[in-house]
């Protein structure tokens, strides 16, 4: 309970930080709308089969990720900037209960960011925002801003020896948009990205929430994004007593 | 003598002194490895949609990235100054403000120019896309026109991040704008009328419609009234940043906010 606890009030303390912020709150909901602008126009004036609905979903995940790589890469340096690395290192819950709520709390702007995308395609492009599993639907996107918290905190504890881990991060906006099958359907790519692609949660996550708008079985697609999700926590979790292990005995936590 | 003296040393200074952060660290996921990321993004969005060729992406992208070492980098140059406490004792000096600022301009261009023909050339050999031989003097000729013009809407920038606290929202609202208006990804034909209008005048719209056109074997004469178009596009953007850039030093010294941030 009681870490259910630490989990909940982070998140929400993270969330009203992180909203209050120009670059992370307005700044990561604004910019994806140009790339979903720039795919709308483009799916506008191709000949391709695929509708504006299945762009605007696309861009409109875009946006959740881009919510979340930019920012969670480095979000244990910031602690370390900010100066407060060691006082939550050494407080007495396990740091990944810290650093978690950080990383779902910036993945949950995503959400800000998917609405604004779908309302701006709905407004501006005349896209019909016709879901047809609902429920389905908000189950799918709240397992992905789940997984995407989580792939965030596998970034945050890899990247911590990296010392701009934000441009990783940054780096990283483009090929998960790409290889996760946002607005390219994995069969367009080569072969080799495939295997890639599968173990990244974004692919099932976008595919459980076009599954349950378009018409489909969303609930596999959940299911294995949010396995994978799991999978990054304890992958993040091993990472990070590793490397707050070798920063004790080099007493290097504060180096920057 | 000391305006050339400004003019030069002190760009180059500027530039590397940027490099205290811009280290090849952030240097290579930023300006090497993700312009080519955004090539293959668009140029897949593409192919997806049935919209262009790959060498319809692969020019448009190359020299839109351009953007970002020419808007963030002129900030830096000059915004930056004010988070190192050197602000203050750059504009008390006597330093004539023109030699002072262009001359952080042309590291600049050539920074941006390489990341365009870096990323131009990345994504013709990663697609595949063939650009005839005798269209790379050209081709270079129109990347460093496409990133002197983007050096300027740069200077609006960096004079504007002398007033605004959080200019990396701004740049990467500028870049956005870019990647919808110039053609980059959209033909300029399919956008509405308006849109059209507006990316007349804005930095790359021009560069990037010559370049494609070198890029299908046209002769650079054929392309000549772009390039001075867009020359001429750079020259006014940098012209109104230096106004800018006067004017929000001005207004620091009256109201004594020079070093807001």
């Amino acid at each position: 309970m009681k870490t259910l606890r630490l989990l909940a009030v982070g998140w929400w303390f993270q969330l009203k930080m992180i909203s209050r912020s120009p670059f992370e709150g307005i700044g990561q909901v604004i910019y994806p709308l140009f790339f979903a602008t720039v795919a709308f126009f483009v799916f506008q004036a191709g000949d391709s089969p695929r509708t504006l609905l299945y762009a605007s979903l696309g861009a409109a995940v875009m946006g959740m990720w881009s919510a979340t790589s930019t920012t969670a890469g480095s979000s244990m340096q910031r602690e370390r900037w900010h100066g407060t690395l060691e006082a939550l290192v050494a407080s007495p819950p396990h740091f990944a209960l810290v650093l978690l709520p950080i990383t779902l709390a910036m993945s949950t702007v995503g959400i800000y960011s998917l609405a604004a995308t779908l309302a701006f395609g709905h407004f501006l492009f005349g896209i019909d925002l016709t879901v047809e599993h609902p429920v389905a639907f908000c189950l799918s996107v709240v397992g992905t801003v789940l997984s995407f918290g989580s792939l965030g905190f596998l970034f945050a504890v890899t990247f911590v020896r990296f010392r701009a881990a934000w441009a990783l991060g940054n780096l990283f906006e483009y090929p998960v948009w790409l290889i996760g099958g946002f607005l390219v359907p994995l069969a367009l790519l080569p072969g080799w990205v495939g295997p890639i692609a599968w173990v990244l949660a974004p692919t099932w996550g976008m595919n459980a929430i076009r599954e349950s708008a378009l018409g489909g079985t969303p609930l596999p697609d959940l299911a294995l994004c949010l396995a994978l999700g799991v999978l990054y926590i304890g992958l993040g979790i091993v990472v990070l007593d590793r490397v707050l292990g070798a920063a004790r005995r080099r007493a290097a936590l504060s180096l920057t | 003598v000391t305006s050339l003296r400004i003019f030069a040393i002190g760009g180059l200074i500027s530039y590397r002194a940027l490099f205290y952060w811009l280290s090849v660290w952030i240097y290579v996921p930023s300006l090497v490895l993700a312009p080519i990321f955004q090539i293959l993004l668009f140029a897949y969005i593409g192919r997806s949609a049935g919209l262009e060729s790959d060498k319809f992406y692969v020019v448009g992208n190359a020299i839109q990235y351009a953007a970002v070492p020419c808007l963030f980098a002129m900030t830096q140059l000059i915004g930056g100054e004010k988070y190192q406490n050197t602000l203050g004792a750059i504009l008390v000096s006597p330093a004539p403000r023109l030699p002072l600022f262009f001359g952080r301009t042309i590291p600049v261009v050539l920074n941006a120019a390489f990341v365009a023909a870096f990323s131009l050339t990345a994504g013709c050999l990663i697609l595949g896309v063939h650009i005839p031989a005798s269209a790379f003097i050209p081709l270079a000729l129109v990347i460093v026109v496409a990133a002197f013009s983007c050096s300027g809407l740069g200077m609006i920038n960096a004079a504007l991040s002398l007033r605004i606290r959080e200019n990396a929202v701004l740049t990467n609202v500028i870049f956005g704008f870019l990647l919808i208006f110039t053609g980059a990804n959209v033909p300029i034909s399919e956008l509405p009328g308006w849109m059209q209008s507006v990316s007349d005048v804005i930095p790359f719209t021009h560069a990037i419609e010559a370049a494609r056109e070198l890029a299908d074997g046209a002769p650079f004469s054929s392309v000549s009234d772009l390039v001075g178009t867009e020359l001429l596009i750079g020259f006014v953007y940098l012209c109104a940043g230096f106004a800018l850039l006067r004017f929000m030093e001005w207004q620091g010294r009256r109201h004594a906010t020079l070093e807001r941030s």
